[in-house]
């Protein structure tokens, strides 16, 4: 009995559920036999050498591939080989290894186009400017502004999205991806090219996001001070298998783990 | 009964033009991922240059053919290395949009060269035509020649691209650009060659376009090269033997419908089997899917 | 929020633009000055600027090739016209081609719709050929019809006028090749100027509203917009239709300023979308003001500059592929970063030195 209730919390607790996910390309297993379970609020870490079949795994919980096996749940809501848009108004959003804006948008208004389901008016309202279009635009106006003050970006509002440094691109990434309410975030290597002194600054950024935005972050890095530095738990992939998976501290403590890194 | 068969005989012919046509179009796009929109004017060009040669300076065929392919050539890679090379990695409509222009260029500028008047263009192929069935059917010169020239042309290519390491290369290029380079492949020069080999069978297509209909003004390949574009479509971008098959197939199309339709509708109906197929298969008969790394 | 002042002032001045071209064109009329071949080019100004800016939406704002153009702007001519020769015959003039215009408007927006199904989901490339074929097939089409109606209804023919089957009754409304006459030629140059001002109002409060930052999200990056819960086909589709849909206006406008319309290549054939595409690419792609005034520009110089009427096409074509090259080649935005940048730095050592 105290069994069943327990459970029952837990599952509560539970928001990702992933189950034996695999696909492959060609006939090379990309992901095999895959399973992580995350809970909401967790900041958890997806870590392994390149080519272990990170990014991979990104597409298949966004829809962009469609697995051939496994079953992918968020939130208790199937989503298994659902399209991308369906995912993401159930809840996930992304960045991209490869920095994806809407480059010849202003920094704002790609925000604006991530509020998109969630501030609504109709076409006839666009054209004929009734009283719902400037009220919904000044919402989401405000909306964007403050998305944006989170990542220092409001000061940058009206410029092109390509004017913006690279480092500030990534953060674009974030704020545009945080805009779409997620439930989940996927983070594809958010401090792939920054310096230091940058990663640390979006260390705090991450774990801000977190508490402040009611979101679970998932996200893929190389740069170890920063998953051992933010991440509760981790999981290590490689040759598209899981090799470890657990608490950050006992994760990188793993003589395998440490083996598949450095090598023999 | 024996006029259903002429008019199919002769709808594999056109079809063996379009498939020429088709090769060129094909090829390009497989390689340079771009859709030429001016290949169907190097037909009008080869077109031309035959007729120079042989109608008004009077020279033989075999010296019209000849020349045709070696300015066609020389165009091709002339219009690559000015109007698109510099435009690799713009975006596909920048691209689209300056071959559309190069189009526009070669049609213009063959108006103001030749005029307005459509030529009378005088045959260069001289094969006697052959009869079946006691007279009931026959097939001319022409006929006899651009399918047998198709299947030549087909085999040729196939066997280059397998055999050499110039069309391996092509291969590599068409597979992975990047990739290619790392593995030491001129990129830049595999396209040249590219260009080069489409505009040549572009020439050979004209010539046997114009021996077919012997007409030529400065639209001459307009038509024939968007509908060999439908055909490249139609039996997937990007495959030779997709081109081929889909080119006859449109021959066949449009001739069986301007003899049992209505002539002014063939156009309509062959373009309509591209919207069709689109529809039903995007990726063409023999095409396959391309996904966009994310 | 300085932003939206910017585009709402953007806005204004378009219109602003337009009404004093509008003012300039009525003054020079009514003082008399104006030479008649200018007059007559006064309604073709107004639909070719409207074909302009509608083919904008489709290649500057979501970033597609249309090559059909024409082939929208003739079903719109068509739509209207044959209203006009038939039910709107008895109507007054305005309301007849107010009805005429939401007709046309309509249909051409119908079969953007049914276009967009199979293409829109393909590569760009396809789009071209496929509107392309499209505007081929429709002139074709209307070239090989005859169609009338007499009091058992509509009669369709693709043969000639006697297929029909008319009853002495009967009135034939398109006559194959020689298409529609006895139009009533009711339009005018102020109609020309409103429906381009509507068509204005329509296009810019598309661009800055959430459809149109949605349509330019995905031309920026469609995997991203997906991402972001974006659906890539209705966008695309809203922004395909709405552009078919004014098209189809000029379209009416155009039928409405002749006697007799016909389906010719040399109007709405391939040749007048790539001189659509022309305007759009020479005042800017996606460059509202821009495509109105590469029309304007490239509609009167011609005439004026008739001794250049041989070379105007090649002319075209020069400036499609050097304006291209020059806009988009990476070298070529590489070369003009750096000459801003150089011209900036020298700025600032002048400031410097001032100082």
């Amino acid at each position: 009995m105290s069994e069943v209730i327990k459970s029952d919390t837990q599952n509560d607790k539970l928001l990702l559920d992933v189950d034996t996910l695999g696909i492959s390309f060609g006939g090379l297993k990309a992901v095999d036999n895959f399973n992580l379970k995350i809970n909401r609020g967790e900041l958890y870490g997806l870590i392994g050498p390149n080519g272990a079949g990170k990014t991979t795994i990104f597409n298949l919980l966004t829809g962009v591939y469609k697995p051939d096996t496994g079953k992918i749940l968020l939130d208790g809501e199937d989503i298994t080989g659902k399209p991308t848009i369906e995912i993401n108004k159930a809840g996930i959003a992304r960045t991209f290894q490869n920095i994806r804006l809407f480059s010849d948008l202003p920094v704002i208004d790609n925000v604006k186009a991530a509020l998109h389901n969630h501030y609504k008016y109709g076409l006839m309202d666009a054209i004929f400017r009734t009283p719902k279009y400037f009220k919904t635009e000044k919402a989401m106006d405000e909306k964007a502004m403050e998305i944006l003050k989170v990542f220092e970006l409001d000061n940058a509002a009206s410029y092109k999205a390509s004017q913006l440094p690279y480092g500030r691109q990534r953060k674009l990434e974030i704020a545009r991806a945080i805009a779409t309410e997620p439930k989940l975030l996927l983070l594809d290597e958010p401090a792939a090219g920054m310096n230091p002194q940058e990663t640390h600054e979006l260390m705090d950024t991450i774990k801000f996001v977190r508490d402040n935005f009611d979101t679970t972050i998932l996200l893929i890095e190389h740069d170890m001070k920063l998953v051992s530095g933010i991440c509760e738990k981790l999981t290590v992939l490689n040759f598209g298998r899981i090799l470890k998976q657990g608490e950050t501290y006992e994760v990188l403590h793993d003589p395998e783990v440490i083996k598949a890194y450095l090598g023999d | 009964m024996s006029s259903f068969i002429s008019y199919f005989i002769n709808g594999i012919s056109l079809g063996s033009v379009y498939a020429i046509i088709a090769l060129g179009y094909t090829m390009v796009y497989g390689i340079a991922k771009m859709l030429n929109f001016a290949h169907g004017d190097i037909i009008m060009v080869g077109g031309f240059t035959t007729y120079v040669i042989t109608s008004s300076m009077g020279m033989s065929p075999a010296v019209g053919i000849l020349s045709a392919v070696v300015v066609c050539t020389v165009l091709g890679v002339a219009i690559e290395r000015i109007a698109y090379k510099p435009l690799r990695g713009a975006s596909s409509l920048s691209v689209l949009i300056t071959a559309i222009g190069v189009s526009y260029f070669l049609q213009n500028a063959a108006l103001i060269i030749f005029g307005a008047d459509t030529k009378s263009f005088q045959s260069v192929i001289n094969v006697p035509a052959l009869t079946f069935g006691d007279g009931a059917v026959t097939v001319s010169g022409v006929t006899i020649v651009t399918v047998l020239s198709c299947i030549v042309i087909l085999i040729l290519l196939t066997t280059f691209i397998n055999r050499t390491k110039t069309g391996q290369a092509m291969l590599a290029v068409s597979e992975d650009k990047g990739a290619a380079t790392l593995m030491g492949i001129n990129v830049n020069r595999t396209i040249a060659v590219t260009f080069a080999i489409g505009s040549a069978l572009a020439a050979i297509a004209g010539v046997l376009l114009c021996s077919a209909y012997p007409t030529l003004s400065s639209t001459t390949g307009a038509m024939p090269g968007i509908k060999a574009f439908v055909a490249a479509v139609f039996g997937g971008i990007g495959s030779i033997p997709g081109a081929m098959i889909g080119g006859i197939v449109l021959g066949v199309i449009e001739n069986l419908s301007k003899a049992y339709i209505s002539s002014q509708l063939s156009d309509a109906i062959v373009f309509s089997v591209l919207i069709i197929v689109l529809l039903v298969k995007p990726t063409g008969l023999m095409g396959k899917q391309i996904q966009e790394k994310v | 929020m300085k932003e939206i002042s910017k585009k709402t002032k953007q806005s204004l001045t378009t219109y602003a633009l337009v009404i004093a071209f509008y003012a300039v064109c009525e003054i020079w009329l009514k003082t008399g000055n104006m030479s008649s071949l200018m007059e007559g080019l006064l309604v073709p100004l107004c639909y070719y600027m409207i074909l302009a800016v509608s083919l904008n939406i489709v290649v500057g704002i979501s970033g597609e090739l249309s090559l059909g153009h024409a082939g929208f702007m003739c079903v719109g001519a068509f739509t209207g016209a044959i209203f006009a020769v038939t039910a709107g015959s008895g109507l007054p003039e305005l309301l007849e081609l107010v009805i005429a215009i939401i007709l046309g408007a309509a249909v051409s927006g119908a079969f953007g719709f049914l276009i967009g199904i199979p293409v829109l989901r393909l590569r760009g490339d396809y789009l071209a050929i496929v509107t392309l074929a499209f505007g081929e097939i429709i002139k074709n089409v209307i070239n090989a019809i005859y169609l009338g109606v007499d009091s058992n209804g509509i009669h369709i023919s693709i043969k000639d006028a006697m297929s029909m089957g008319l009853a002495a009754d009967g009135v034939t409304i398109i006559k194959g090749a020689q298409g529609i006459t006895r139009l009533p030629r009711n339009a005018n140059f102020t109609i020309g100027i409103i429906l381009l001002l509507i068509s204005l109002f329509i296009i810019q409060n598309l661009i800055n509203s959430r459809q149109g930052r949605a349509i330019m999200a995905i031309r920026d990056n469609r995997i991203a917009a997906e991402s972001i819960g974006l659906s890539v086909s209705k966008y695309k589709m809203m922004a395909f239709v709405i552009s078919a849909a004014l098209a189809g206006v000029a379209g009416v406008l155009y039928a409405h300023n002749l006697s007799t319309l016909q389906a010719t290549p040399k109007n709405f054939g391939y040749n007048m979308s790539i001189m659509i595409l022309v305007f759009v690419v020479l005042g800017g792609i996606g460059n509202i003001k821009g495509s109105m005034i590469a029309a304007v520009i490239l509609t009167i110089l011609p005439e004026k500059l008739r001794f250049l009427s041989d070379y105007r096409m090649l002319i075209y074509a020069v400036v499609l592929i050097v304006m291209m090259l020059f806009n988009s080649a990476p070298k070529a935005i590489a070369f003009r970063e750096r000459l801003v940048e150089s011209i900036n730095m020298k700025r600032n050592k002048n400031a410097k030195e001032e100082a």
